[in-house]
């Protein structure tokens, strides 16, 4: 095995619009995802019989089966159901109903979580529903699950490397295609495989940070 | 003509639930190593322990199984897809059982083990009658959660040639031209998977919650 640093400097470009193009994807279906479990989450527990029975059952679906096959069947199959997709659209939606599956859980949980006393007291000094979905539920919620949020984030930063079976041109699309183009494929993948531990490591620091600054208003 | 396609997916299915079933289990023994070297009084074997979970927690799946598949041949040594899936899986799910093993052993409590140095165990006692199987058990629910999330994950060892259940619907796709149809056989087989994994592994941990300290 011979290793030719000159080979990835010639193609650092490319290499970095992939970077820019995973980053995207990744904070957009991430972002996307977290606003529409929010959603998600609030309907399944205000919004009344049906809507809770659609929603577990879109929940479920998502979180029991594999990310790839759900990207293969909007993918593949979006077309001969009228969803003609570009990879970078049909992973971006992808990655959002997917994610947000699992923040829709994540929100539960914090909703679960909250003390009823809170709830409670909000009611008797007479707020209304939405006030204390807003001013009570929805702030206490964030600090409770904010590290499962910022985990989950870092898991979703690995799930962008999916994207490539889509033809996503992402980090591991541009750089399996470098390999490939100059055989010289275990030492592309190795600085790929870098590379991520390099996103996920920062991820997690940023999300550290982040959980320091806003501990100092947690209550409970 | 349905019927054949589902009979035609289930064969993945018996090489997905196979490949899942070993990397869930040698991953398991190789994460209680992995545990033992980051729970260590030697500085150098925790540091590289901790070392192992942060790389392999830290990259991609996908990326992971390709690089094994072509650094093996690069290094001279040839192996099937099948075994180069296996290896990545493993090497994966040992780090995210070990980290759960980590959490188990660290919540049993300081009460039981003070109390079983007083009645007179040795730390040998105390590690196999009192610490191990209390850790199991409270990690026992987190180990079925990531035989899930492997069962998922193993859907990526398609990419590498393994004819699993995604494979074969995507073959199944291509020579039928209908996608939605193989790939929504493919989902209906992963979740009933995991509905049997999850059913009974919920069932064990009651028959374990019997024996509850």
């Amino acid at each position: 095995m011979n290793f030719d640093p000159a080979l990835i400097l010639a193609s650092l470009p490319d290499v970095a619009t992939g970077m820019a193009i995973t980053i995207l994807m990744w904070l957009g279906g991430s972002f996307m995802g977290l606003a529409l479990g929010l959603a998600v989450s609030i309907a399944r527990r205000w919004g009344g019989r049906w809507a809770r029975l659609v929603l577990d059952a879109y929940v479920g679906l998502m979180r029991g089966t594999p990310f790839l096959v759900q990207l293969f069947l909007l993918y593949y199959g979006g077309p001969y159901a009228g969803l003609d997709l570009e990879p970078v659209q049909a992973g971006l939606l992808g990655l959002t109903l997917y994610s947000a599956a699992y923040f829709a859980e994540i929100f539960r949980g914090g909703f679960e979580a909250i003390p009823r006393g809170h709830v409670e007291a909000a009611v008797c000094v007479g707020l209304t529903q939405a006030q204390i979905i807003r001013r009570i539920l929805l702030p206490e919620m964030t600090l409770l699950v904010l590290p499962s949020l910022i985990n989950m984030f870092t898991l979703l930063v690995k799930e962008t490397a999916v994207l490539s079976i889509i033809t996503v041109p992402e980090l591991t699309m541009v750089i399996t295609a470098i390999g490939s183009a100059n055989f010289a494929f275990a030492e592309a993948t190795f600085l790929l495989a870098v590379s991520y531990w390099a996103i996920v490591e920062i991820t997690g620091l940023i999300g550290r940070f982040i959980e320091g600054r806003l501990g100092r208003y947690r209550l409970v | 003509m349905l019927w054949t396609h589902i009979i035609l997916l289930g064969q993945g299915a018996i090489m997905t639930v196979a490949i899942s079933a070993v990397a869930i289990t040698v991953g398991f023994a190789l994460g209680v190593l992995v545990c033992a070297a980051r729970l260590s009084p030697v500085a150098g074997l925790r540091g590289l322990g901790a070392a192992y979970v942060s790389f392999f927690r830290g990259v991609p799946l996908l990326v992971m199984l390709l690089l094994i598949y072509h650094l093996l041949p690069a290094i001279g040594i040839d192996v099937p897809g099948v075994v180069a899936a296996i290896i990545g899986l493993t090497l994966s799910t040992a780090a995210y059982q070990a980290e759960n093993l980590r959490g188990g052993f660290l919540n049993v409590g300081t009460g039981l083990v003070e109390a079983a140095r007083m009645v007179g165990l040795n730390a040998r006692q105390i590690l196999l009658r009192i610490r191990l199987p209390i850790a199991l058990r409270l990690v026992f629910p987190a180990v079925v959660n990531e035989a899930i999330m492997l069962l998922k994950a193993s859907s990526l060892v398609s990419v590498v040639g393994v004819a699993d259940i995604t494979r074969d619907a995507q073959n199944l796709a291509s020579s039928t031209y209908r996608p939605i149809e193989a790939f929504t056989i493919a989902g209906a087989y992963y979740l009933l998977l995991n509905i049997v994994l999850s059913g009974g592994g919920s069932s064990l941990s009651r028959m374990l919650g019997r024996h509850r300290a």
